[in-house]
C-alpha cells in the first residue's frame, strides 16, 4: 500500500516535471533575476556588473519619466477601463435580447478581438493622419482646423483611448453574454408578472448578478492596460515627448535602445510591484466574497 | 404598448449603429485597400476597384516568409502547450504529491507575469541559449502555460473517478489512462484552449519582436509593423492591403467559425 502511494508521488512529481522546468526557466527564474539585476550596475563591454544597492532605485524615483509613463499607464487605465466595459456591458444586453440581425451586430462588436493590436494601428494611424486622415476629414466638415492628433501631448493619449476601446470592448462583451445567458429566464417572467420595468429590473437584479463578472472583467482589464503596448510601436513610439509612452514601452526602449537592463530590470520590478498589488487584492476581493456565501 | 415599441426601436437603432462604428475601422480598411491610392481621402462609391495594391503589399514584404514563420511559431507553440499542459493538469488533479498546492500557486503566478514582461531576462537567456533570432525561442517561454494548465486541470477534474478506475482494472498504466479517458474527454476544453492560444499567439508582438532580427524567423505581426513603420515610405492603401493579407486567415477563420470562436472565448474565459 504504502509502496503504491509512494510511487504515485513520485509519479504526479514526473508529470508534473516538464511543465515545473518550463514555469521557472521563463517565469520564475526571469523574476528572481531581475530582482537580482536591480541592485547591479549594468555590465558595459570589459566592466562587469557591480553591486549598487539601491541605487538604480534612487534614479527610478528622481527619474521624470518613469513618473511620467507610470501616470500615463494609469491614465491609459482610467480612460479605457470604464468606457470599454460599459458599451460591453450595453452590447452584451443588446445581442442577448430580441434584436434582429444580432448575430451580424455580434460579430460586429467581436471583430476587433481578432485582429492583431498591430494591425489594428496600421488602420488607426490613417484616421489620426493630419489633412488627409478621416477624424481631420470630419473635424474639417465642422470647420476646424487641421491638427496633429498623434503629434501633440494634449491629444495623443485620447486617440490612444478610443482605439483602445474599440479593440477591447467586444472582447469584455462575451463574458457578459455568458454571464447574461446563465440568469434564468424565470427570473425575468417574476418580475414582469411584479410589474417591474426594464430599467429596475436590470439595476435591481440584473446589474447585482453581473458583479462578480464586473469585477472578473475589471482586474483583468486593469492588468491588460500594464502590459498593453503594441501599438505604441506603429503610431508614436510613446511620443510626442513621452505623452504616449507606457511603462511596458518604457522598460523596452530602456533596455534595447539604451542597452540599460540594470534600470530596465529596476523598472520591470516596478511594473511587477504594480501587477502583484492588483493581482493580490483581487484575491483578497474574491477570499471577502466567498466568506459572504 | 406603444412606447415599448418604440424604445424596442430605439434600440435596436442603437445597436446597429454601434456596430457600424465598430464594423467602420475594418470595412474602410476593406475598402482603401481594393481602390487606388489616389481615393483614400475622398469617399467615392463608384471608384474603380482595383488589386494593385495587394500586388504591391505582397511584393514589398516577403510576407509568404512571414506568414510561414507564423504558422511555424503558433503551431510549435501549440503543440508544446497541449503536451506540457496536459501532463501538468493530470498530476495536479489526479496525483497528491508533497508540494503539489505550493507547486500550483507557483503556476499561477504566470496568469499575471507573463514572459512578455520579463523580456530583459528572458532575452538575455535565449542568448545565453545560443537561441536569438530562432523560432524556438519565440515559443519556449509560452509552452509551459499556466492558463491552460489550469482549464486543463479544472476539465480533468469534472471526469468521473468510475471511467478511469475501470481502465485501471483492466491494467492500463497511467498514461495510457491519460490518452485513453482523459485527452478524449477533455476534447472540447483543448478545442477551446487551442483557438484562444492559436488568436493570441498569432497576433502577439513585444516577445517576438525582441527576439527575432531576420526575415527567417520574423512572424507576420513584426513583419507587418516593419513594413507600416512611416519611415518605410509605403502609401496607406498599400499598408491597409498588407495589413489584410496579414489578418485574411484568423478574420477569415472567425467569420467562418463565429459561433464556436465566441463559445470558446466565453468558455476560456472563467478562470
Amino acid at each position: 500500500m504504502t509502496v503504491v502511494r509512494v510511487s504515485n508521488q513520485v509519479y504526479g512529481w514526473l508529470l508534473f516535471f516538464p511543465a515545473a522546468v518550463m514555469f521557472f526557466l521563463f517565469t520564475h527564474y526571469p523574476i528572481l533575476a531581475t530582482l537580482k539585476a536591480s541592485f547591479f550596475s549594468t555590465p558595459r563591454g570589459a566592466r562587469p556588473a557591480r553591486f549598487v544597492g539601491l541605487e538604480n532605485y534612487r534614479v527610478m524615483f528622481d527619474d521624470p519619466v518613469f513618473w511620467k509613463v507610470l501616470g500615463n499607464n494609469f491614465i491609459f487605465a482610467a480612460g479605457t477601463i470604464p468606457l470599454s466595459i460599459g458599451l460591453a456591458l450595453l452590447m452584451a444586453v443588446w445581442v442577448n435580447g430580441k434584436l434582429s440581425g444580432r448575430s451580424i451586430v455580434r460579430t460586429a462588436y467581436f471583430t476587433p478581438t481578432v485582429l492583431p493590436m498591430i494591425a489594428v494601428a496600421n488602420i488607426w494611424l490613417f484616421f489620426y493622419t493630419p489633412q488627409i486622415g478621416l477624424l481631420d476629414g470630419l473635424t474639417g466638415l465642422l470647420g476646424f482646423p487641421s491638427r496633429n492628433w498623434l503629434g501633440e501631448p494634449s491629444t495623443v493619449m485620447s486617440c490612444l483611448i478610443v482605439m483602445t476601446i474599440w479593440k477591447e470592448a467586444g472582447f469584455f462583451m462575451i463574458f457578459y453574454l455568458a454571464a447574461l445567458q446563465s440568469i434564468s429566464p424565470e427570473l425575468q417572467d417574476a418580475g414582469r408578472i411584479e410589474g417591474a420595468g426594464r430599467w429596475y429590473f436590470f439595476r435591481r437584479v440584473t446589474w447585482p448578478l453581473l458583479m462578480p463578472t464586473t469585477v472578473f472583467i475589471l482586474f483583468n482589464a486593469v492588468i491588460n492596460a500594464f502590459k498593453l503596448v503594441d501599438h505604441l510601436f506603429i503610431m508614436t513610439k510613446g511620443g510626442p515627448n513621452n505623452a504616449s509612452s507606457l511603462l511596458l514601452y518604457y522598460i523596452y526602449e530602456v533596455a534595447f535602445s539604451f542597452w540599460d537592463t540594470a534600470y530596465a530590470s529596476t523598472l520591470t520590478m516596478a511594473l511587477l510591484a504594480v501587477l502583484a498589488v492588483l493581482a493580490l487584492s483581487q484575491f483578497v476581493y474574491l477570499e471577502r466574497r466567498t466568506h459572504y456565501q | 404598448m406603444i412606447s415599448a415599441k418604440i424604445s424596442h426601436y430605439l434600440e435596436s437603432f442603437g445597436a446597429w449603429l454601434l456596430a457600424l462604428i465598430w464594423a467602420g475601422p475594418l470595412l474602410y480598411a476593406a475598402w482603401a485597400a481594393f481602390h487606388p491610392p489616389a481615393y483614400i481621402a475622398n469617399f467615392d462609391l463608384f471608384a474603380p476597384l482595383t488589386l494593385d495594391n495587394f500586388r504591391t503589399a505582397w511584393n514589398t514584404a516577403p510576407f509568404a516568409r512571414y506568414f510561414l514563420n507564423s504558422f511555424a511559431y503558433v503551431s510549435m507553440t501549440l503543440a508544446g502547450q497541449f503536451v506540457l499542459c496536459t501532463l501538468a493538469a493530470f498530476a495536479f488533479a489526479r496525483f497528491s504529491f508533497p508540494g503539489r498546492d505550493i507547486a500550483f500557486m507557483l503556476v499561477l503566478v504566470q496568469l499575471m507575469i507573463m514572459p512578455d514582461q520579463l523580456i530583459v531576462k528572458n532575452y538575455e537567456l535565449m542568448s545565453r541559449l545560443n537561441l536569438v533570432d530562432t523560432t524556438t525561442a519565440i515559443s519556449l517561454p509560452y509552452m509551459a502555460s499556466a492558463f491552460g494548465t489550469f482549464l486543463l486541470r479544472q476539465t480533468f477534474k469534472q471526469i468521473p473517478r468510475e471511467l478511469e478506475e475501470a481502465a485501471r482494472v483492466e491494467g492500463a498504466g497511467w498514461l495510457r489512462v491519460l490518452w485513453k479517458v482523459y485527452v478524449p474527454l477533455g476534447k472540447p476544453t483543448y478545442i477551446a484552449y487551442g483557438l484562444v492560444s492559436v488568436s493570441h499567439h498569432w497576433n502577439n508582438f513585444l516577445w517576438p519582436l525582441v527576439i527575432t532580427n531576420s526575415v527567417n524567423t520574423r512572424p507576420l505581426t513584426v513583419g507587418l509593423a516593419i513594413f507600416g513603420a512611416p519611415e518605410s515610405g509605403v502609401n496607406f492603401a498599400i499598408i491597409t492591403a498588407g495589413t489584410l493579407i496579414a489578418v485574411a486567415p484568423l478574420l477569415i477563420a472567425f467569420l467562418l467559425f463565429q459561433r464556436q470562436f465566441v463559445q470558446s472565448f466565453m468558455r476560456s474565459g472563467i478562470k
